[in-house]
């Protein structure tokens, strides 16, 4: 099982199923909703097969267009982090961390994913 | 600081011209309406205009392209332009000049009136459709006379006269060019040159007649006038241009009593003042030291040393250098320094005449056979920039001096960048030399772009434009500049070196090119085994490369990844994330029942419906999800995608043409359909359009496409690499009356050429203005084959065109394809945050 370095885990913070591994598009993205204890939220889900860190669970919403549409940005690497780029003005967020490259002072939310089996898991 | 109106200086300058432009120009850079209010007057209707590139006029240039500035310059500088005001009379006594609407006194004057086509006294020469060649209103004139007229006459073989020679030539007349002089350019050429100039105009259909005096013009039998020679001989033609040389317009001056030369012209000294130090001449109406220049380039030595009297400085006007390089009809002629070697008694020469190729060169040196004094080059200008360098700065030349001007063989000595002094001089327009360019690089320029701001080199007749991209090139690398063009940081390579690769190699993916041949320091994330990532540059580019050699569906799932969403989902992505749907509407035709389907798609999905610019309907609003079922339903009445995503053909707008229209010549409507049906789904570097018109009415706007086609009662005439948008640029005529099969075999190269050779998101208009060779070279390579790679580029249309699909039905057909329009892999609901509004009876978002 490998997972991705989130945000500090609240105590309530539990794993729940999203999705399963034919739902996802191989070096790309796609949304889903879930349940978090602030309410529901939309996640883009990035899928890097072969990677050390093969899935990836951010923000869907993109803070500059206000628009939920990240899952459908282009996914690279940039100076060896993986990001992916918003399909309206093109900034790049970090998939680690959420960091927005352009901006220092936004950051998309990040959620820990894996698989478990064909299931793809989310901490949330 | 700023001083008051009133008590400012009166400047007046005269003319507005190129010259006298240039002045202005320099004044307003050195702040001197500071120190004066300056007026300008001008004869002319048109603010100062490139004169030198007049010619382009006819190809299809504007006045408004011409321009030499932007025509609120002057009023954001506090200088007024009164154009349209010729000045009647220079006033001395009360210093003050005079126009038919008014007397404006001065403390300053400078002249700056040119000079007028000399029309030599031949009795009848007043008659109707007897012309010049200066202005733009000349130009109008003459374009308006050849209408009604088969033939033309152009009364003097020198280099305006051939200018207008192919000029009319242009406007399909057949043309005439009579000279007085035994050969055709006797100031630049010798017999030799000549005769082989000769040979080839008149092998371009334009007939030349030396040693004839035209005795008097009178009614012709078969055409409007007939000449009648010394000889008694006669040439009936229904149009005359006349160009036998220019005379200084110094009449003001004259009237006025300044000094004056012999033959004419403002006697202005080294600081271009007349003999009333109130007032200054410059251009072509001033004469220093006996001579008149008539170029561009000495004039603007003269407005800057002008400026610098009026603001106190000590520049002067040393002279100036008349060598030229010109392209006359598409032959090349040059002549440099003393290019007859009667100047300086003891002058050797040396002469090399090729018959066959028809080239013919030859050098003046001096006696000791070390310097350089002329050249003359026709046929061939390819050695002029290092002979002028070697002349213009005295260069000591090679051991044997014939290998100058002999034919390339191995080692023939070309002057490099670096050969050159400091000193030297490489745009002689604006006065800039090596040193200064090289001052301009230290100073933190690191391109080509930011030399020619800085310095304005090659900005004026653009002559001097290969030899400073080489002393730039050269400079830059001296420096440990790599001028890096590679694509991002996951390939050491520019699009084009990408495109041979994939080609050479026929790699089908992006993870085998960058797996083979992606930068080193690319290394996969974490894992050195991994897969490399590309990013949002590189992927798209790659992309549209694999797209253009194979047009293998984008959606195939090698090539997902790498899509702009807009491709991914092939509709274009809006800014609260739904998309807009653009079917293909071919030439803008559309039957009545395809305009109902669409009313109806629009009405059933709530889609918020706009005539595009493309002349086609845009439906906006839709959310991811309902995409599929839109193109069913499209797709369904016969629609297919339009592509509006893609970098690849937008649409072939068409006007009625022939079909309906009472003056189209040629069917624009089937031709516009033809076109768009088969280069439909070629992606290209950048987005293409195209427009067919049915005359020269031009009611498609042709002109302002990458490809733009316009009928002729012959056929169809070829417009290519235009530009509306953020740069709008005229297309150029690339090619005339083409038949359907040659029209789209051209179009064919002329579009591979631009997928192989340009560089990722540059429109056709830049990939041809940074072409080296511009559009001579373009030409070549599409319609002589010059590089010899037409048959491939005509296969390459042809596999692509064969690998044509709508990329819409294909995706409809894939269960696994279509997984990807959902908005939510886990819910099927739509986006709660789309929120629409309603305006104008249509829903937009909120
Ligand atoms: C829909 C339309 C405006 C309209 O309501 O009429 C339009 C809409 C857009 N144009 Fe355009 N352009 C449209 C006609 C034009 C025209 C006019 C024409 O084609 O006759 C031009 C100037 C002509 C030209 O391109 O030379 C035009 C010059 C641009 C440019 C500037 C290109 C340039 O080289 O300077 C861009 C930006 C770009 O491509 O980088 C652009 C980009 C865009 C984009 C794609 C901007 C974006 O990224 O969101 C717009 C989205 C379209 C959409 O979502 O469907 N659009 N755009 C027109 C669609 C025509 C069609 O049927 O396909
Ligand atoms: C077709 C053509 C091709 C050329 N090609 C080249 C080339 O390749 N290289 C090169 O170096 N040179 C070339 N030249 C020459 C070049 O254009 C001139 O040297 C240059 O324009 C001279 O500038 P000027 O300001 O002195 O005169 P002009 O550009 O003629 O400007 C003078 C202006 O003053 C106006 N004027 C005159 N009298 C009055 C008055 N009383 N009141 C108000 N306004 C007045 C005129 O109407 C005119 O607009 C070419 C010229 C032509 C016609
Ligand atoms: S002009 Fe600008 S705002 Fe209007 S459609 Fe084109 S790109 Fe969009
Ligand atoms: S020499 Fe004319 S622009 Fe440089």
């Amino acid at each position: 099982m490998t997972s991705a370095t989130a945000e500090a885990p609240t105590m309530t913070q539990t794993w729940q199923p999203l999705c399963t591994k034919a739902d996802l598009v191989p070096f790309s993205g796609v949304a889903a909703w879930i349940e978090t204890t602030e309410g529901p939220a939309q996640v883009a889900l990035f899928y890097l097969p072969g990677h050390a860190t093969e899935l990836y669970a951010v923000d869907h919403h993109d803070p500059f267009s206000d628009a939920n549409v990240i899952a459908r940005g282009i996914v690279g690497d940039v100076s060896g982090a993986p990001v992916v780029a918003s399909p309206i003005y093109k900034q790049h967020f970090r998939l680690d961390d959420g960091q927005c490259l352009e901006d220092e002072a936004v950051r998309l939310r990040c959620w820990a994913v894996c698989f478990e089996g064909d299931r793809v898991m989310i901490q949330a | 600081m700023n001083t008051p109106q009133s008590e400012l200086q009166r400047l007046i300058v005269i003319g507005n011209g190129m010259v006298g432009h240039h002045l202005v120009e320099q004044l307003i850079e050195r702040g001197a309406t500071e120190q004066y209010r300056v007026t300008v007057f001008g004869e002319e209707r048109h603010r100062a205009y490139d004169r030198v590139h007049l010619s382009e006029y006819f190809g299809g240039r504007d006045a408004q392209f011409l321009a030499m500035c932007d025509a609120d310059l002057y009023a954001e500088h506090g200088i007024e332009l009164r154009l349209n005001e010729a000045v009647t009379a220079l006033d001395r006594d009360a210093g003050e000049v005079v126009t038919e609407a008014g007397r404006y006194a001065y403390d300053r004057v400078v002249l700056a009136t040119g000079s007028y086509p000399f029309v030599p006294p031949i009795p009848g020469n007043d008659r109707d459709n007897c012309l010049v060649y200066r202005t733009l209103d000349d130009l109008d004139a003459i374009r308006a006379a050849a209408e009604t007229a088969t033939t033309g006459v152009v009364v003097g073989g020198g280099l305006l006269g051939l200018e207008a020679a192919n000029a009319l030539r242009g406007l399909d007349l057949d043309t005439a060019v009579v000279e007085f002089a035994p050969r055709l350019m006797p100031m630049q050429v010798d017999t030799e040159g000549g005769e082989l100039l000769r040979e080839k105009i008149e092998a371009l259909g334009v007939q030349v007649l030396t040693g004839r005096a035209t005795q008097h013009i009178e009614d012709g039998q078969a055409s409007f006038h007939r000449m009648v020679f010394q000889d008694d001989k006669v040439l009936e033609t229904d149009l005359i241009v006349f160009s036998a040389g220019i005379r200084p317009r110094d009449e003001l001056a004259r009237d006025a009593a300044l000094e004056m030369g012999e033959r004419g012209g403002v006697v202005i000294d080294d600081r271009c003042l007349t003999s009333d130090p109130a007032i200054l001449a410059i251009g072509e109406v001033a004469l220093w030291n006996n001579s008149i220049f008539g170029l561009v380039a000495p004039g603007y030595q003269m407005a800057k040393a002008a400026a610098d009297t009026l603001l106190g400085g000590e520049l002067t006007f040393a002279g100036a250098d008349m060598s030229t390089k010109l392209k006359l009809l598409g032959v090349d002629v040059g002549a440099i320094g003393d290019a007859h070697g009667n100047q300086n008694p003891g002058a050797r020469m040396f002469r090399y005449l090729d018959e066959i190729k028809q080239e013919y060169r030859k050098l003046v040196v001096s006696s000791d056979g070390r310097k350089l004094l002329g050249a003359m080059l026709v046929g061939d200008n390819a050695t002029y920039d290092t002979l002028m360098q070697y002349y213009s700065n005295g260069l000591e030349l090679p051991e044997d001096p014939a290998a100058l001007i002999l034919p390339s063989t191995e080692g023939a000595p070309t002057l490099g960048a670096d050969a050159l002094p400091e000193g030297a001089t490489i745009c002689s327009c604006h006065n800039v030399t090596k040193g200064s360019i090289c001052a301009t690089l230290d100073a933190g320029a690191t391109d080509l772009g930011a030399v020619k701001a800085e310095t304005r080199a090659s900005t004026g007749c653009g002559g001097c434009a290969a030899l400073l991209k080489s002393v730039v090139d050269h400079e830059l690398e001296a420096r440990g500049v790599e001028v890096d063009r590679s694509i991002c940081e996951h390939f050491a390579h520019t699009r084009q070196e990408l495109y041979d690769i994939v080609r050479v190699e026929g790699i089908k993916t992006f993870g085998e090119l960058i797996g083979k041949h992606g930068s080193p320091q690319t290394q996969g994330l974490g894992s050195s085994s991994a897969p490399k990532l590309g990013c949002d540059i590189c992927k798209p580019a790659v992309a549209s490369i694999l797209a253009s050699c194979f047009n293998e569906p984008i959606t195939d799932a090698a090539h997902i990844p790498l899509q702009d969403t807009n491709d991914t989902f092939m509709a274009n992505m809006q800014k609260n994330g739904t998309y807009s749907v653009v079917p293909r509407v071919a030439g803008g035709e559309i039957t009545p029942d395809k305009l109902v389907v669409l009313g109806q798609v629009a009405q059933k999905y709530g889609l918020y419906t706009k005539i595009t610019g493309g002349q086609r309907i845009d439906l906006f609003g839709a959310h991811l999800e309902e995409l599929p079922d839109i193109w069913g339903e499209l797709i369904a009445a016969g629609f297919e995608t339009g592509h509006a995503y893609g970098k690849s053909l937008r649409t072939v707008k068409s006007c009625v043409g022939s079909t309906w229209c009472r003056y189209g010549v040629q069917d624009s409507v089937g031709m516009a359909i033809r076109l768009e049906h088969r280069y439909k789904g070629l992606r290209s570097p950048h987005k293409l359009k195209f427009a067919v018109s049915g005359c020269t009415r031009e009611c498609a706007e042709a002109q302002s496409k990458d490809v733009g086609v316009i009928a002729t009662e012959h056929g169809w005439n070829l417009y290519v690499c235009g530009n509306g948008g953020m740069r709008p640029r005229h297309a150029e005529l690339f090619a005339t009356d083409l038949d359907d099969e040659q029209l789209i075999s051209t179009i064919d190269r002329l579009l591979m050429f631009y997928v192989r050779t340009a560089d990722r998101l540059q429109r056709t208009s830049v990939w041809r203005e940074n072409l080296e060779g511009g559009l001579d070279y373009l030409k070549e390579v599409v319609l002589e084959d010059s590089l010899g790679i037409n048959d491939e580029l005509e296969a390459q249309m042809q596999t692509v065109i064969d690998h044509y699909e709508c990329e819409w039905a294909g995706a409809l057909q894939d269960p696994e394809k279509l997984k990807r329009f959902r908005s939510f892999v886990n819910d099927a609901r739509p986006d709660p945050d789309i929120i629409v509004t309603e305006e104008r009876g249509q829903l937009r978002p909120a």
